[in-house]
């Protein structure tokens, strides 16, 4: 059962029902696109799926190979193996990157085990170059500053040093550039392969011509209303959601 | 503190007896000290106590400055310290040490020879009194920070008979710290350790006051004095890092003066104390000055650290940047107040002043009277205080990376408290302080 299997989720924000009986699976090994008009849900999904406690589980299931995690803490969650990249990741001062990724992993040893820094930092410094990321943000507080293209940059580098094993990246490509688009793509494909399911939500079909999903999700209202291959992107990029809209306002109102 | 867990018999400091005593052991000083230590005595008895009404003391605890009559000054002897020895190690490879126990020197002074040869001065004051009389004269108590703790301040000098000379000559510059460790050993003792840090111009130096307790369990009273005088061009770094124990009652009555086109910093870092009253005073004497203030402090259980600070910008053209932050656990109470003054010459001064207070605690309780008094016209001033929590959003960004609460509260505080840490150049120095403060979270 390697998968993320979502089962008649409703989430509501302080009283405010925000998904509704949503389904979806992502196996391992696969990636799929989630995309849909502004205030549907998506990031309701990935942050009800990541545990905040602001986002009420009315109903449903969230099974994690086969295990449900409703009710489970954020970090549980973490170390699980969920990661989510977060639409807009938050500014620590005082906390460098290099101390933050490093807290995250000693969070992930066992007890007794011991941190070997050399070997973090050259990881770290591999997967910064292959990102493009200057070396000098490893001593630069987790995005303090950060341009909005860096600290997209920076989500993903934190996804490829936890090495999770479902991911959600919540508009990773709003605010990069043509390069930086590229750059990222080029990061989430190496990390694709069997140990890992990824779920792209995103506007633009342009992500999607550097990491082709498998599968393609539409999302209105809190649910999914069309699910279809790398084409259905296509698709919406040239319609736009009106005919979304139109085929299914009147079923939620 | 309560009077009956004192175990030493109670003896009362303002004694006339005590005060000779220590008069009769001091014979060897000059006269203009000793004389000037006698007024003191007088100023010492006859000024008021702090009262609930006086502006300079609101929201102090002013109970525990009721009884500080039951300690005593520490006698003259030679400490068993050999621990302690151990124990003040906490910058390796310093331009010089000197380590007091009880206010007597407890290990012989260290000092680079080649320093001595450039004609830097490092050692006790009693020492300095009698080879360099007119040299200190010139700079002892010559400032004072006037900012309520007169009283103290007077017993301070009165009583005091150890302390620390530290004198840089023109153009010597020194990058390795002098480290002067204090010590409290004896139960009920009181202490006056008097820091005096003059640089001469273009010269450049490291003071680190490192102040500490030989076991947790003994009783305290210190008063602490540190002037700085920072000459033309010149450059002053003065550290604090105050860790009594916590039955301690200290006081740190600081001056902070800086000629022109100098650069005087000093960090205070308060870990200790049952109670730690602090002034500091920087004065702007000369234009093109830069002087900086901060503080760190982190208390925790029922502790009460009580700042007040000014920033006088006598001088035009000089700048002054004070930024204190607290973080506060348990039922911990700060008291931070601090005012600017420009006077009428001082334009274009650029004067800041910041307190911020990360409340950790419901019980905690954090007090703010941020003040600006500006006589002249053309310049550029601001101070604010804050006080918030953790931010939730943040705090779920650790979550989201597997990091457990306790570890990514920690990390936040950290992060609000480091914009200071960093601030100490040398990176031993920054660690130890880390690793002091991580200790007060893990009780
Ligand atoms: N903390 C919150 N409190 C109240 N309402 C919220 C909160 N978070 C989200 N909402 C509401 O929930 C709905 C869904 O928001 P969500 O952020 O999930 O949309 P989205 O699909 O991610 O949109 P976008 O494409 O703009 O990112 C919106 O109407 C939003 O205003
Ligand atoms: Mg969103």
């Amino acid at each position: 059962m390697s998968t993320l299997e979502i089962r008649n989720l409703n989430v509501s924000i302080a009283g405010t029902p925000i998904l509704r009986d949503f389904n979806l699976t992502v196996p391992k090994g696969e990636v799929h696109a989630l995309m849909g008009p502004n205030g549907t849900g998506k990031s309701t999904l990935a942050k009800a799926l990541a545990g905040h406690e602001d986002y009420t589980i009315e109903s449903g299931e969230i099974l994690f190979d086969g295990e449900n995690i409703i009710g489970e803490e954020p970090d549980v969650i973490s170390r699980a193996g969920l990661f989510m990249a977060f639409q807009y990741p938050s500014e620590i001062p005082g906390v460098t990157i290099a101390n933050f990724i490093r807290a995250a992993l000693t969070a992930r040893m066992e007890e007794g085990q011991r941190f070997d820094a050399p070997a973090y930092y050259k990881e770290l410094y591999a997967k910064m170059d292959s990102l493009k990321i200057d070396r000098q943000f490893t001593s630069r507080s987790v995005n303090e500053g950060f341009s909005g293209g860096e600290k997209k940059r920076c989500e993903i580098l934190q996804m490829a040093m936890l090495k999770p094993k479902y991911a959600i990246m919540d508009e990773t490509d709003s605010g990069l550039d043509i390069d930086a688009l590229r750059i990222v793509a080029g990061g989430v494909n190496a990390m694709r392969g069997p140990d890992l399911g990824i779920l792209v939500i995103t506007h633009y079909q342009r992500l999607l011509d550097y990491i082709v999903p498998d599968r393609v999700h539409v999302m209105y209202e809190g649910r999914i209303v069309e699910s279809g291959d790398a084409e259905l992107a296509k698709k919406l990029e040239l319609n736009g959601y009106d005919w979304v809209k139109e085929n299914f306002a009147a079923a939620t109102v | 503190m309560s009077n009956d867990t004192l175990t030493v018999e109670a003896a009362t400091i303002a004694d006339a007896d005590i005060f000779s005593q220590r008069q009769a052991l001091s014979a060897h000083l000059p006269e203009w000290f000793r004389s000037l230590q006698q007024a003191h005595w007088a100023r010492y008895l006859e000024l008021p106590e702090p009262r609930r009404l006086d502006e300079r003391w609101r929201f102090a605890n002013l109970r525990r400055l009721q009884d500080i009559g039951r300690f005593s000054p520490t006698p003259f002897e030679r400490p068993e310290a050999d621990d302690l020895v151990e124990r003040a190690q906490v910058v390796e490879n310093c331009a010089g040490r000197l380590l007091f126990v009880d206010d007597n020197l407890a290990a012989a002074r260290e000092m680079d020879p080649e320093l001595e040869k450039q004609g830097v001065i490092f050692t006790t004051l009693g020492d300095a009194l009698n080879r360099h009389g007119d040299l200190v004269k010139k700079y002892f108590m010559a400032e004072t920070p006037d900012l309520g703790s007169e009283k103290y301040e007077a017993l301070h000098v009165a009583l005091l008979r150890s302390g620390v000379f530290l004198y840089v000559p023109d153009n010597v510059e020194v990058k390795r710290p002098f480290v002067v460790y204090n010590f409290t050993q004896r139960n009920g003792g009181a202490i006056f350790p008097h820091t005096l840090f003059v640089t001469g111009r273009n010269a450049r130096a490291t003071l680190v006051d490192y102040q500490a307790a030989a076991s947790p369990d003994t009783e305290h009273l210190v008063i602490a004095n540190a002037h700085i005088h920072t000459g033309d061009g010149a450059e002053s770094h003065h550290r604090i890092i105050q860790n009594w124990n916590e039955r301690t009652l200290s006081f740190q009555l600081n001056t902070n003066n800086a000629q022109r086109d100098s650069q005087a910093k000093s960090i205070i870092v308060n870990i200790g104390s049952a109670q730690a009253r602090q002034e500091v005073h920087g004065k702007i004497f000369g234009s093109g000055s830069n002087v900086e203030m901060y503080s760190v402090n982190v208390p925790t259980g029922e502790q009460e650290f009580d700042q007040r600070t000014l920033q006088t910008h006598i001088a035009p053209n000089s700048r002054s940047d004070l930024l204190f932050k607290n973080a506060l656990l348990d039922q911990t109470r700060t008291i931070f107040s601090g005012l600017i003054i420009v006077e009428e010459n001082a334009q274009q001064t650029d004067a800041y002043q910041t307190n911020n207070n990360l409340m950790l605690s419901e019980e905690a309780e954090s007090n703010s009277l941020p003040g600006l008094e500006i006589k002249a016209n053309d310049v550029k001033c601001s101070h604010g205080a804050t006080t918030g929590r953790i931010d939730e959003s943040n705090m779920f960004y650790f979550l989201a990376r597997g990091i457990p609460p306790a570890g990514a509260r920690e990390l936040l505080v950290f992060g609000f408290l480091e914009e200071i840490i960093q601030k100490f150049e040398t990176p031993a120095m920054a660690e130890h302080v880390r690793s002091l403060l991580a200790a007060k979270f893990h009780l």
